[in-house]
C-alpha cells in the first residue's frame, strides 16, 4: 500500500448540470490502478451522478451538461472525438438493480461478443465460462445456460449482470450501489467477489453503505452536496478523518 | 362494518353485471351470425365463385380479397408504424415539432374510415394512378390502421425498462444495436397486441375499400395487385342491398360474416400464438 500507486483515471475539475441545478461541483479525484476506489455520502451528494459520468452513461439524460475533464489513457474522455462505444467497452458498469436482458443465460453473456461480432462458438464458449467462473456463479449455472436468466434470484442476477460485464474484458468496471436490492448473503457474496477482481481490473463502487465502503475498498471518497469533501485511503478515512463533516457522517450523525 | 360489507357486496354485484353484460352480447353475436350462417356454409360455399346473380354457388374470391387486402395493409403498415414509433420513442428529441407530429397520429386515429375511403380515392386511385385495385385498398386500410399500430409499439416500447436500454449501451453496445436486439424483443408481445388488433378492423372495414378496391362480382380470383376484388364486408354489404332474393341473400350474407369471424379469430389466433413463443423468457 505504500508503493506508488498507478493512476487509471483522472477527474479534474468536473462540474455537472441538471437543466440549471448544478449536482456537482469541481470534484477532482484519481482512480487508482488495481484498486477498490469507494464513493460514500448520503442520498443525493451525486455519487452516482459522478460514477455515470466515467462512462459518460449521463449523456441519455437529456437537459444535462458537463464542465471540466476527465482523463483515461491519456485523454479527455469528453473529448468530441471519442468513441462513446469504445469507451463503455472499456469502461463497463454493474447498475444499482440486477437488470438481466429477458434472454437466456447463455444469450446474457454472448450478447457483449456478438455486438462486437464475435462468432466463433468455440471462443464464445470460452468466454462465457471464464466469465461465470470469473464472477463465481459457474457452479450454480454450468447446467442451466439456456433458461431465462430471470429465473435466478436477485443475487444470482447481480453476479450474472457482473460476469455480462467481465465477458467483454473491461479495465475499469463500476458498481453503482450493486447490493441495494440484495440479501445479506448475496450482499457478501458480491463483496467477495470485487475483492478477487481488484486483481485483473481496476473498481469504482458507488455505495450508502459505509460498512461496505470499509470492508471492500483501499480509498475512500465522502462527497457532501455535490462537492468532494474528502478523498484518501480507506484507512484512514475511517479512522482519522480530517473534515467534521466526514467524521460526522461516518459516524452516523446524519446521513 | 355491516355498511360496509353490503355496499362492498352491491359493488361487486354491479361489476359482474356489466362483465355478464359484455360476454352476453358477445355470445348472442357469436351465437346468431353462427346459428344462421353455419347452414350456407360447406366446401362449394368456400372454395366456388358466385353464380346466379350470388344466390348460388360460393364466396371464395371475397374470402381471398380480405385475405389479401388484410394481408397487404399489414406489410405496408407495420413497418411504417414500427420505423415511426421507434423514431418517436427512441430517438426524437422532446421538442415541440415532435408533439406536433404525436397529436396528429392521435388525431388521425379518430378520424371516421369512410373519410379514409374517400382519401384512398384521390390519392392512391386516382392521382396515383393505382386504380380500383388490392394496391389501393391495401394502402388505404393500411394508413387508417397505421395509427393503432403506431401507438400500440409506441407503448410496448415505453413500457421497456431504461434498465434493459442501459445495460446495453454499459456493454459497448450502439443504440442501433440496442434498439434492434433489446428494445425491440422485449417489446414484441406488445407490439403483436396492437397487430391483433389492426387486423381485425382491417379485415372488417368496409367504407375504405368501397371506392378503393372492393367490387360486387368478380369471375375468378385476383391475378395481381393491380386487380379489383371482392371483400368479405363489402360483400356482405352489396349481399344486403341488392338483388332480387333478400331472403337467400341475406342467409349467404350471415355466411360471410361468420367467415369473417373465424378468418379475423384465426389470424389473431396466430398472433396470439407468435405472441407466447416470443414471452419464452419473461418469468411465468
Amino acid at each position: 500500500m505504500n508503493l506508488p500507486e498507478e493512476i487509471r483515471i483522472q477527474a479534474e475539475n468536473i462540474n455537472f448540470y441538471y437543466g440549471e441545478k448544478q449536482t456537482l461541483k469541481n470534484v477532482s479525484m484519481a482512480i487508482f490502478k488495481n484498486r477498490v476506489t469507494a464513493i460514500i455520502g448520503p442520498s443525493g451528494c451525486g455519487k452516482s451522478t459522478f460514477i455515470r459520468l466515467l462512462n459518460r452513461m449521463n449523456d441519455l439524460i437529456p437537459n444535462t451538461r458537463v464542465e471540466g475533464r476527465i482523463i483515461l489513457d491519456g485523454q479527455n474522455i469528453y473529448d468530441p472525438d471519442v468513441d462513446v462505444v469504445n469507451l463503455r467497452r472499456k469502461v463497463g458498469m454493474v447498475f444499482q438493480k440486477p437488470n438481466p436482458f429477458p434472454k437466456s443465460i447463455r444469450d446474457n453473456l454472448s450478447y457483449g461478443l456478438k455486438i462486437n461480432n464475435v462468432r466463433d462458438a468455440s471462443s464464445i464458449d470460452d468466454t462465457i465460462r471464464r466469465s461465470l467462473e470469473e464472477a463465481a456463479l459457474w457452479e450454480e449455472v454450468k447446467d442451466r445456460l439456456h433458461e431465462s436468466a430471470l429465473r435466478l434470484s436477485g443475487g444470482q442476477q447481480q453476479r450474472l449482470c457482473i460476469a455480462r460485464c467481465l465477458a467483454v474484458v473491461p479495465e475499469v468496471i463500476l458498481f453503482d450501489e450493486p447490493c441495494a436490492s440484495l440479501d445479506p448473503i448475496s450482499t457478501k457474496r458480491i463483496e467477495e467477489l470485487i475483492e478477487q477482481l481488484k486483481e485483473h481490473y481496476t473498481i469504482v463502487i458507488v455505495t450508502h453503505n459505509m460498512q461496505q465502503a470499509a470492508r471492500v475498498s483501499d480509498y475512500t471518497a465522502f462527497m457532501y452536496l455535490g462537492e468532494l469533501i474528502e478523498f484518501g485511503p480507506t484507512e484512514k478515512i475511517f479512522t482519522v478523518p480530517e473534515d467534521k463533516r466526514t467524521e460526522e457522517y461516518i459516524s452516523g450523525k446524519f446521513g | 362494518m355491516k355498511r360496509n360489507a353490503r355496499i362492498q357486496y352491491l359493488g361487486f354485484g354491479f361489476l359482474y353485471l356489466t362483465v355478464l353484460i359484455a360476454v352476453l352480447a358477445l355470445g348472442a353475436i357469436i351465437y346468431f351470425i353462427t346459428a344462421n350462417g353455419i347452414k350456407v356454409i360447406n366446401w362449394e360455399f368456400l372454395t366456388q365463385v358466385p353464380r346466379r346473380a350470388m344466390t348460388r354457388g360460393g364466396v371464395a374470391p371475397a374470402l381471398v380479397g380480405t385475405f389479401y387486402l388484410t394481408v397487404g395493409a399489414i406489410l405496408f403498415a407495420l413497418p411504417m408504424g414500427l420505423a415511426c414509433a421507434i423514431y418517436l420513442t427512441e430517438y426524437s428529441p422532446r421538442s415541440a415539432v415532435v408533439n406536433v407530429i404525436r397529436m396528429s397520429i392521435n388525431n388521425l386515429a379518430g378520424v371516421p374510415s369512410v373519410v379514409f375511403g374517400l382519401f384512398g380515392l384521390t390519392v392512391f386511385v386516382k392521382l396515383l394512378g393505382f386504380g380500383v385495385s388490392i394496391l389501393s385498398g391495401s394502402l388505404t386500410l393500411g394508413i387508417m390502421i397505421l395509427p393503432g399500430i403506431i401507438s400500440a409499439a409506441q407503448e410496448a416500447l415505453i413500457a421497456v425498462p431504461q434498465s434493459m436500454r442501459e445495460a446495453s449501451l454499459a456493454l459497448g453496445a450502439t443504440q442501433w444495436q440496442t434498439i434492434r436486439k433489446i428494445v425491440l424483443p422485449t417489446a414484441t408481445p406488445g407490439i403483436l397486441t396492437g397487430i391483433i388488433l389492426s387486423i381485425g378492423r382491417a379485415a372488417g372495414e368496409t367504407a375504405p375499400i368501397m371506392f378503393t378496391a372492393a367490387t360486387f362480382y368478380t369471375r375468378g380470383f385476383p391475378k395481381s395487385i393491380m386487380d379489383e376484388v371482392m371483400a368479405l364486408p363489402y360483400h356482405i354489404y352489396a349481399l344486403m342491398t341488392e338483388g332480387t332474393f333478400p331472403e337467400r341473400q341475406t342467409m349467404i350474407a350471415s355466411g360471410c360474416a361468420l367467415i369473417l369471424l373465424f378468418l379475423v379469430l384465426m389470424v389473431s389466433g396466430l398472433a396470439i400464438y407468435l405472441r407466447q413463443k416470443s414471452r419464452k423468457y419473461e418469468l411465468a
